[in-house]
């Protein structure tokens, strides 16, 4: 196992990403969307249920790990984006559905005037505090949509129609599987611009000395916030997602098990790295899967919480750098 | 106060409730001229320079840049107007390498946050103002290096070149000579006799012999107020600085 020390030498250099280690970065997540794009007439409802279900999570996830991978920004209220974008979603559609669009904008737009609000205020706390203000603001909005009508209440409210616009239509599973395809593939390839770019320089400064980039004249609160409210748009581009997915949306989904669970994905999968926030949704979500599944680990399966946190504590324990330190060790060219 | 001062300090206080940490100190920064500020643990240096460069606010007192007021200024508004400043415990950012370290500080002035499109490390501007910066501080054969893999030394000389990547006039140098051996310090001075033709230095500094050495006037502080200022000479024949911190030292 590796120590601590070599563990801060061996974190990417985001600023130092020239455009050459950006176009190689972006090759095997190339691969995986060119994969998945020809696989995807071929795989069966199950797989394909499966597969946009971990897309979804994963988008979901990139947008944590702009905060707390890049920035340093610890949040437990990750899922209040999620649900209102979903929420957004549903409430804009008509009898008839809606324009995709039209929605779209609809709920990144919510989203992300709710993470304007909620990171105006969390961003002036610090550490635990803006932790605990996180997640106080995602009890808020998730008691918003619980005990008042306007969503339904603690039942939710039912999509009717998914949304559409000219032959882009989402009540097709296949249409659905590209453009969450798509949405993921885009969300991965702005947040690699950003790493690169000097917003995401400053932002990674503000992780390391948040006091010597104000020292060297940042203004950090507007770089924290500018990443707060992107973060936020991009979950609610996720919660848009599963709700054209699900066709139904419910409190729960602004729930702070949720919040807890992304942040669980993306230290899963290793702090720091665009990879491993999709390495480890992809992981904890078959992990789930499998764990709960009779056929597999008998009546555990009933119990798979219990076994799913003794993973997560082993994950943790040998695994300090997650699954993307576990695939850098194997790699022979990987390991500085 | 002399009228060709680039930083000048009026009066400046700093109360933490009921204690009053620095009291009334007025003093000058002029370019040319390397002022250092002495005194013994608790003197209130470091709030002095946590207060010129804006990360604690006065609690009464001017700061002005070149006949401008800068105290209310926020601290990165204060950095971009040309007041840097370096610090105590070494902050370099020890994941980067050492160019990376120069060119986010020379971001600064052209961040251009909303460009997401373009490489940070394309940037000719910040990259020119930190291999400048480097060369200024003898790092240039480091450039490469893993900031936290730098000697001691080397990464005090670092800390000091992020501070004038952002091409600060006003250099506020908080203990750089702070652990350095003989040699280290020897650069460090050679460093900062260089930098003072363009800059004026404020050099909070615990080596007496350094401190005489390389200073054009010496300001001493005692309990959070200024005793005495004046050149390296006057300071140490003055009887009320040597009762009160010197001691036995500048007798000799």
């Amino acid at each position: 196992m590796s120590g601590a020390a070599p563990m801060t030498s061996s974190l990417p250099l985001a600023p130092a990403a020239p455009a050459a280690r950006l176009s190689r970065g972006l090759l095997a997540p190339a691969l995986a969307v060119a994969v998945l794009a020809v696989a995807a007439p071929f795989l069966g409802g199950y797989a394909s249920d499966l597969v946009v279900k971990v897309m979804i999570l994963a988008i979901f996830a990139l947008s944590l790990e702009l905060l707390v991978g890049m920035t340093g920004l610890v949040s437990l209220g990750h899922a209040a984006f999620y649900g209102i974008g979903a929420y957004a979603t549903v409430l804009g559609s008509g009898a008839e559905g809606g324009n995709l669009l039209a929605l779209l904008v609809l709920a990144m737009g919510s989203a992300a005037l709710y993470a304007l609000v909620v990171g105006a205020l969390s961003l002036r706390t610090r550490g635990v505090y803006f932790i605990m203000v996180t997640l106080a603001f995602a009890q808020m909005a998730f008691f918003v949509f619980h005990d008042t009508k306007v969503g339904g209440g603690s039942d939710g409210i039912y999509l009717y129609v998914r949304p559409s616009i000219g032959p882009v239509d989402l009540e097709n599973r296949l249409v659905l599987f590209y453009v969450v395809l798509a949405a993921l593939a885009g969300t991965y390839g702005l947040l690699a611009l950003i790493r690169r770019s000097r917003f995401g320089a400053a932002l990674a400064g503000i992780r390391v000395s948040e006091q010597r980039m104000r020292a060297v004249g940042f203004p950090t609160y507007f770089y924290k916030l500018a990443a707060f409210v992107i973060a936020g748009a991009l979950a609610g581009l996720a919660g848009f997602l599963v709700a054209s997915r699900d066709g139904v949306v419910n409190p729960e989904l602004l729930s702070w098990h949720n919040s807890g669970e992304v942040l669980l994905m993306i230290i899963l999968g290793g702090l720091g790295h665009l990879r491993g926030a999709v390495l480890g949704t992809v992981a904890f979500t078959l992990l789930k899967e499998l764990l709960s599944t009779h056929a597999l680990v008998g009546p555990l399966a009933d119990h798979w919480q219990l076994s799913l946190g003794l993973v997560i504590i082993g994950f943790v324990a040998w695994l300090p750098r997650g699954l993307v330190g576990l695939v850098q060790r194997l790699s022979p060219e990987g390991s500085r | 106060m002399s009228a060709d001062a680039l930083l000048q300090v009026d009066g400046l206080t700093r109360r933490f409730g009921g204690l009053v940490a620095v009291g009334n100190v007025s003093l000058d920064l002029r370019v040319g001229e390397v002022h250092a500020v002495i005194g013994t643990n608790g003197a209130g240096k470091s709030t002095l320079i946590n207060m010129l460069s804006g990360e604690i606010p006065a609690s009464d007192g001017r700061i002005s840049l070149q006949g401008g007021d800068i105290t209310a200024l926020p601290q990165p508004r204060r950095a971009l107007a040309g007041v840097g400043r370096s610090y105590q415990r070494t902050t370099v950012f020890a994941e980067f390498t050492v160019l990376e370290n120069c060119r986010l500080a020379a971001q600064a002035a052209t961040p251009r946050p909303w460009a997401f499109w373009e490489s940070a490390a394309r940037c000719a501007a910040s990259n020119q103002a930190a291999r400048e910066a480097l060369e200024a501080a003898g790092l240039a054969g480091e450039a490469q290096r893993i900031a936290g893999t730098l000697s001691h030394g080397a990464k005090r000389q670092l800390e000091v070149a992020m501070c004038l990547a952002t091409r600060p006039r006003v250099l506020l140098l908080d203990e750089p000579l702070a652990g350095m051996g003989a040699e280290e310090t020897e650069r460090m001075l050679a460093l900062l006799a260089r930098l003072k033709a363009g800059h004026a230095i404020l050099l909070v500094e615990h080596d007496m012999d350094a401190v005489f050495r390389i200073a054009d006037r010496i300001t001493v502080m005692v309990n959070g107020t200024v005793i005495a200022t004046g050149d390296p000479e006057s300071i140490r024949t003055n009887p009320e600085v040597r009762t009160a911190y010197l001691g036995d030292e500048a007798a000799h």
